[in-house]
């Protein structure tokens, strides 16, 4: 980030990544995979608009808890009905 | 571990600052997913544009330019004339707008865009309204809805006027390859940007984008409200390579429209005579969009 304006270059560049925000924040219910159940077929990590669902060397599904918002679209389409929305404490 | 159906590589970041369940998110996703890192984005006002966050965020790992409304387009050629002028070939060039931002506003820019036949890829993302302003109706607004200037209130004033039909116009331009596709059906979406990518000229991608914030939804239903449209033909999905049309998903049964309309609050004020005439449209549009496919068939090479 720059310190002064001195620093900030002539044309405006966008430099760091969205990453940064901690939109995690925002989540009032929170998604719980069922690791037991998810048979793996990606499709929560395929529909998630947040891009917050990982895929871990195992295989398995993996929250990405800094940035899901809690929308719901994983439990709304897993085929397995593994994945469960649960109010935030 | 089963196979994955569409790239695995992200080239959007998380932490991006779109509503829950946003669809224009997901239309950007995919759109990365099919065309890979040399890819430069340029975007106008709207929704994408405040996607990033605050200055110096980006919700790209591809370069990605802010213009002015108007301008998409045109910025998207400058793009391509400058990468010409350095010799650069292998940049994948995207005008990135919405449908206030394309079928309205920008519509001038991008019919010259497509007239001259510059070699970009433009995709307009479809949330049926100016939603980052708060939900006005665009010329992509279906007719029926409600938008906070069509307000229905006590005198029934929702949109009076049918959606204006983008892929039709682009194809009226004459360019090697027009289609729409929905976030609710990544993989048809990634195999047509993949098929037309490297195709010399304008290609045109109208994509259907659900936003669970302005059509007055929840936001789990995003990818069902996708393949509702989709199974009631409300918005089909084809594609029209050098002015032959092709229907690329067909429903098995078409399903009648008021399973899509009645889980929009958009929508609800509708009665039974107002549907039948949605419907009766709905049903005019499928059949000569396949009359369209039956009748160029022939000129396929
Ligand atoms: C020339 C100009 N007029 C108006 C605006 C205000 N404005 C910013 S975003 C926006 C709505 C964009 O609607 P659309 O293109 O449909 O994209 P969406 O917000 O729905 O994603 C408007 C009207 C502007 N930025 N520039
Ligand atoms: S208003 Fe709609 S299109 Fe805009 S960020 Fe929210 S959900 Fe997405």
């Amino acid at each position: 980030m720059a310190k002064s304006v001195e620093d900030l270059p002539y044309i405006p560049l966008m430099s760091e990544s969205s990453a940064v925000n901690k939109t995690g924040v925002w989540r009032v219910i929170r998604p719980i995979v069922n690791q037991e159940e998810c048979n793996q077929c990606y499709t929560c990590w395929k529909f998630c608009p947040d891009v917050a669902i990982q895929i871990d060397e195992e295989g398995n599904i993996l929250i990405d808890y800094d940035h899901c918002k809690g929308c719901g679209i994983c439990e709304a389409v897993c085929p397995k009905n593994c994945i469960e929305m649960v109010k935030e404490e | 571990m089963a196979k994955l159906t569409i790239p695995q590589e992200e080239l959007m970041s998380s932490g991006h600052i779109g509503c829950l369940g946003c669809g224009a998110t997901l239309a950007m996703r995919y759109l990365l997913k099919a065309l890979g890192k040399r890819t430069m984005v340029t975007i106008p006002a709207g929704c994408i544009a405040i996607m990033s966050g605050i200055y110096p965020r980006s919700f790209l790992k591809v370069p990605l330019l802010d213009v002015a409304f108007e301008t998409t387009a045109a910025s998207a050629s400058g793009i391509r004339a400058a990468l010409d002028a350095k010799g650069i070939k292998d940049v994948y060039v995207v005008g990135f707008g919405g449908d206030g931002g394309t079928a309205d506003i920008g519509i001038q820019a991008l019919s010259g865009t497509a007239e001259r036949g510059d070699n970009i890829i433009y995709v307009m993302y479809d949330n049926e309204a100016y939603m980052n302003t708060g939900i006005q109706r665009s010329s992509a607004t279906p007719f029926g809805a409600w938008t906070t200037t069509t307000p229905v209130g006590t005198t029934g004033d929702f949109k009076k006027r049918p959606k204006k039909n983008m892929v039709e116009i682009m194809v009226a331009h004459d360019i090697p390859y027009a289609a729409t596709a929905s976030v609710s059906y990544p993989e048809d979406f990634v195999k047509k940007v993949q098929k037309a990518k490297d195709m010399d000229g304008t290609k045109f991608f109208h994509v259907f984008s659900p936003c669970p914030t302005g059509w007055r939804f929840s936001p789990e239903m995003t990818i069902q409200m996708g393949v509702l449209a989709y199974q009631t033909t409300v918005f089909p999905m084809y594609e029209v390579e050098n002015g032959v049309y092709r229907v690329t998903k067909k429903p098995a049964k078409r399903k009648p429209v008021t399973e899509y309309l009645k889980l929009q609050g958009r929508f609800k004020h509708l009665d039974d005579e107002t549907i039948e005439i949605i419907q009766k449209n709905v049903d005019k549009n499928w059949e000569m969009l396949l009359a369209k496919a039956e009748f160029t068939k022939k000129y396929a090479e």
